[in-house]
């Protein structure tokens, strides 16, 4: 059974405004008046509505000749270091993942949801601790020193609303108001306005953590699938067709309608991003290895082939072709498998959903390594929050605090950052205390794999910490 | 001081996208019906619409009628179905305003009956009263499993909905409750449970007495021995309620945030009227922003069943399924994300764009030209005329200057193409096709 209440929606705009008129505020009685605003702040509600998500979104003011062009001249850039962003939705059980079994609390607090004893490796940098045996494939690759783990990532006054401290990790601060994502703002900084591939993302929809200010970003639901085909459409007339769906679209980058600009930029980035993709429909993506889900030992994915019915592995698999063909990507952004928000019943979907996104990271690691990919090439792994200490009574776990988080690849160190606090000294609400910071993490990012200025992306950066990230 | 009532000529412009807003496109000859009533008349009577009656004919998937509660698809074809067919739009719009205001995603077995008897329970209440709503709600059976109420028992307080009914609901995030709120609010909300699991899925869904946690809580500053229906009312009686809820319902119909002093003749409204909805929705489909404000992005759902009501035809796909419809433009009926429903600053981008491509062929599809089977099409139309002809295809929608004139463009290139004579008509009825689609996703097609 699942317990779900993850994600972001058009409320979105209204929780974050509401949150940020009433932080900070007493406690509002009943009867007593709201502040001036109450919870509305006009500038939060232009940028998320929908109308008005343009200035997020669809900003460029490029045609489709012009977005082709400056693809194909990034194309000749070379290779880029790139980023890519897995997000575990719901708040991921860091304490399952890592399980604590040296800690004299854990199976107390854990009655029904504590690994056995004997069960998984143990965490060579922590003895207190134990991969899940579900976690194998990224203990393997913790056992290369190609991943570092972060066992309590977050920030001071943790929010336990999924929507609001995802919003935090997607615009990298704690700021309720921040229109753009943190991934967004680099593009914004290092990218440019004609090449909408640079900022991925490979899901159904946009991630936020992507939504740039200027230059243009894109979303494809499959990088196989990302066609504009129609019965009896053919020849002279499709090519027609192909050239002119982002030219309709252009005709109104000039509207004095928002509205229309943000549909006409949408319809011409959609052209540049056919024109990268498209092929892969015909011929689908042929990958050195095999991914979690693939039908042959050949490791052919695309046509919906995943584990599962979930696309998350064929979504990898993709990437790392459109890498291999020098697509001109930066950033990429992906939801990993399930759904982590476990309020009850948490054994019934962890294991899988952990098992499949640790088989499919790694499978994504190797076919790097086999396209020789792998040196320009991290992955983050993030969710908003870890999960409370002490299970709840339906044998699943409320919203906690302190989180899991990874970074994957040949050139990170391997080296833990931060600690297992210890279930000893949890905060007052029950839950761990984070011992690493994500702003702290980013402006790392940034300065060591980007080699940016981390001050022009992340608010208040030089307040952070670094970490040594890269060898 | 009153709610701003828009006062320009209300001609077919505005019927035609208040149609939209209120509910999911004009049908033929609809635009002109619902101008002659005014502004007042337009809107009341969609407000109290006829007794609901479906008109047109039923889709039959495979030949046989729809199993909404069963079959994988059929409740999302079954809903798309209602908004085609329907008399009473804007219900139909409401109800789908409370499908994503309290998004339940279908679990267990019973996972598609459950959410499909709460849609009838969120049409009840379409226009009614938010209170009743949200306390109906709270005890639904879909919710109840889809946000643990059922674990939820004295001495073992899950919090999955008490957070949600607080930030997603009636307060907004942090909107004047503490965490201390979330978890007394808890332990007013338990006591719910069911009999036992069938292959029709939890049943005989109840109250029981034992497992409510009868003792003291405080909750949002009050102290009693609060229930299920105590945490409803103190939710929906708290300051921040009010502009929370009219800001969010303002932000189904009209893309741009309400003035202050819109918001608070709004929200005295809502509260004098003791949370009925109604007023509160006639007040913003007669506000002068909804008209002379910018256009909105339709809804998936809605631009879905638009293009069916303009075809004037009803799903006669006899090869949908239903399962393939709506998930890649990112609104799946029954469907939602996850509890915050989704996410409307995202109904647009490369990725839902092609899902609405995908939307739109499919409804187009059933009427694709082969050129095999038009030998006869005019081997001379020009552009205007083709593109006339594909725009009566569907239901002529108003279209921009600058689409028409891509439109021609695109007309001419594909003559200029069949260079040979054998190409002439083949080209030209393949180019019907393609001007259809080029149609309707065009920009204007996506806004309203």
């Amino acid at each position: 059974m699942a317990l779900h209440c993850r994600n972001f929606s058009r409320t979105q705009f209204l929780r974050e405004a509401a949150a940020e008129a009433g932080r900070g505020l007493p406690n509002v009685e009943p009867g007593m008046p709201m502040p001036a605003g109450t919870g509305l702040d006009r500038r939060s509600f232009v940028l998320r509505s929908a109308g008005l998500a343009l200035s997020v979104y669809g900003g460029q003011k490029l045609g489709f000749d012009a977005l082709s062009a400056g693809v194909a001249q990034a194309q000749s850039g070379g290779g880029q270091r790139v980023l890519v962003s897995v997000f575990l939705e719901g708040g991921a059980d860091s304490i399952s993942i890592l399980a604590p079994t040296g800690d004299p609390r854990y199976r107390r607090l854990r009655p029904t949801l504590a690994l056995p004893g004997s069960k998984g490796s143990p965490f060579r940098e922590d003895r207190r601790l134990r991969w899940h045996p579900v976690a194998a494939k990224l203990a393997a690759l913790h056992a290369e020193g190609k991943l570092t783990v972060m066992p309590s990532i977050g920030y001071e006054g943790p929010d336990q609303s999924h929507f609001t401290s995802r919003h935090f990790y997607e615009v990298g601060a704690r700021q309720a108001n921040l229109p753009t994502g943190w991934l967004g703002r680099y593009l914004d900084l290092v990218g440019t306005p004609d090449n909408p591939l640079q900022g991925l993302a490979l899901n159904r929809q946009l991630a936020p953590s992507l939504a740039a200010g200027r230059n243009p970003v894109s979303a494809a639901n499959s990088v196989t699938d990302y066609t504009y085909t129609a019965p009896f459409v053919f020849d002279d007339v499709e090519r027609r067709l192909h050239q002119y769906l982002p030219k309709v679209g252009e005709a109104h980058l000039g509207s004095s309608d928002p509205a229309l600009r943000e549909a006409g930029s949408i319809a011409s980035d959609a052209g540049a991003l056919r024109g990268q993709l498209g092929r892969y429909a015909a011929r689908g993506v042929r990958s050195p290895v095999i991914y979690p889900g693939s039908k042959s030992g050949a490791g052919s994915v695309g046509g919906g082939v995943g584990a599962g019915g979930d696309m998350f592995p064929e979504r990898l698999a993709g990437l790392a072709a459109l890498l291999d063909a020098g697509v001109p990507i930066r950033v990429a952004a992906l939801t990993g498998p399930g759904d982590h928000d476990t309020h009850a019943q948490q054994a019934k979907s962890f294991g899988s959903d952990v098992k499949l996104t640790a088989d499919s990271l790694f499978a994504f690691q190797r076919d790097l390594e086999a396209r020789g990919l792998a040196d320009r090439v991290i992955v983050h792994v993030w969710s908003e929050f870890g999960r409370r200490a002490q299970e709840n009574g339906s044998k699943g776990t409320d919203h906690g605090a302190g989180g899991i988080g990874f970074l994957m690849g040949t050139q990170v160190r391997g080296k833990m950052i931060g600690e297992f606090p210890g279930l000893a000294k949890l905060d007052p609400q029950g839950n761990l205390r984070s011992t690493s910071d994500f702003r702290a993490l980013y402006s790392s990012i940034l300065e060591q794999w980007f080699e940016t200025d981390a001050g022009a992306v992340i608010p208040d950066a030089s307040r952070f910490g670094r970490y040594a990230l890269i060898k | 001081m009153a709610v701003p009532t828009y006062s320009g000529s209300f001609g077919p412009a505005e019927a035609e996208r208040l149609l939209w807003r209120a509910g999911f496109g004009p049908k033929q000859g609809e635009i002109e019906a619902l101008a002659a009533k005014g502004l007042a008349g337009a809107v009341s009577s969609l407000t109290n619409p006829p007794r609901e009656k479906l008109t047109g004919p039923q889709p039959r998937p495979d030949g046989r009628s729809l199993n909404p509660a069963v079959t994988s698809g059929h409740n999302a074809l079954w809903w798309l179905d209602r908004m085609v067919r329907t008399n009473q739009p804007l219900v139909e719009r409401m109800t789908l305003v409370w499908h994503d205001w309290f998004a339940t995603r279908g679990v267990g077995p019973g996972k598609r009956r459950m959410p499909l008897e709460q849609n009838y329970m969120l049409r009840r209440h379409a226009l009614g009263n938010f209170r009743a709503l949200a306390l109906e709600v709270t005890r639904d059976p879909a919710m109840l499993l889809f946000l643990s109420g059922v674990h939820n028992r004295m001495g073992k307080p899950n919090e999955n909905y008490g957070r949600e009914l607080m930030e997603l609901f009636t307060l907004g995030a942090g909107n004047g409750y503490s965490e201390r709120d979330v978890r007394e609010q808890a332990r007013a909300l338990t006591g719910y449970t069911f009999t036992r699991v069938t292959s029709r899925g939890h049943e005989g869904f109840r109250y029981d007495k034992r497992r409510h946690d009868p003792g003291r809580k405080r909750i949002l500053g009050k102290t009693g021995r609060f229930d299920a229906r105590d945490a409803v009312d103190l939710a929906v009686r708290h300051p921040a309620h009010g502009p929370f809820f009219v800001t969010k319902l303002w932000s189904a119909f009209i893309p741009t945030p309400p003035e202050p002093g819109t918001l608070g003749e709004l929200v005295s409204l809502y509260r004098s009227r003791r949370y009925a909805v109604k007023p509160v929705v006639e007040a913003i489909l007669k506000h002068p922003d909804l008209y002379q404000g910018p256009r909105m992005v339709k809804p998936p759902a809605v631009y879905a069943a638009g293009l069916i009501r303009a075809l004037g035809d009803g799903i006669t796909q006899r090869s949908w399924s239903g399962a393939d419809y709506g998930g890649d433009s990112g609104q799946r009926l029954f469907d939602p994300p996850n509890v915050s429903g989704w996410d409307e600053s995202s109904w647009l981008d490369t990725g839902t764009f092609q899902g609405r491509w995908k939307v739109a062929r499919l409804i187009a599809s059933e009427y694709s030209l082969s050129p095999g089977e038009n030998r006869d099409y005019p081997a001379n139309e020009d552009g205007d005329t083709a593109v006339n002809r594909a725009l009566a295809f569907w239901g002529s929608p108003t279209l921009t200057r600058e689409t028409r004139r891509t439109l021609i463009e695109f007309a001419d290139a594909c003559a200029r193409d069949a260079n040979v004579e054998y190409l002439r008509t083949a080209y030209r009825v393949s180019r019907q096709n393609a001007l259809r689609m080029l149609i309707a996703t065009a920009p204007e097609s996506h806004t309203s």
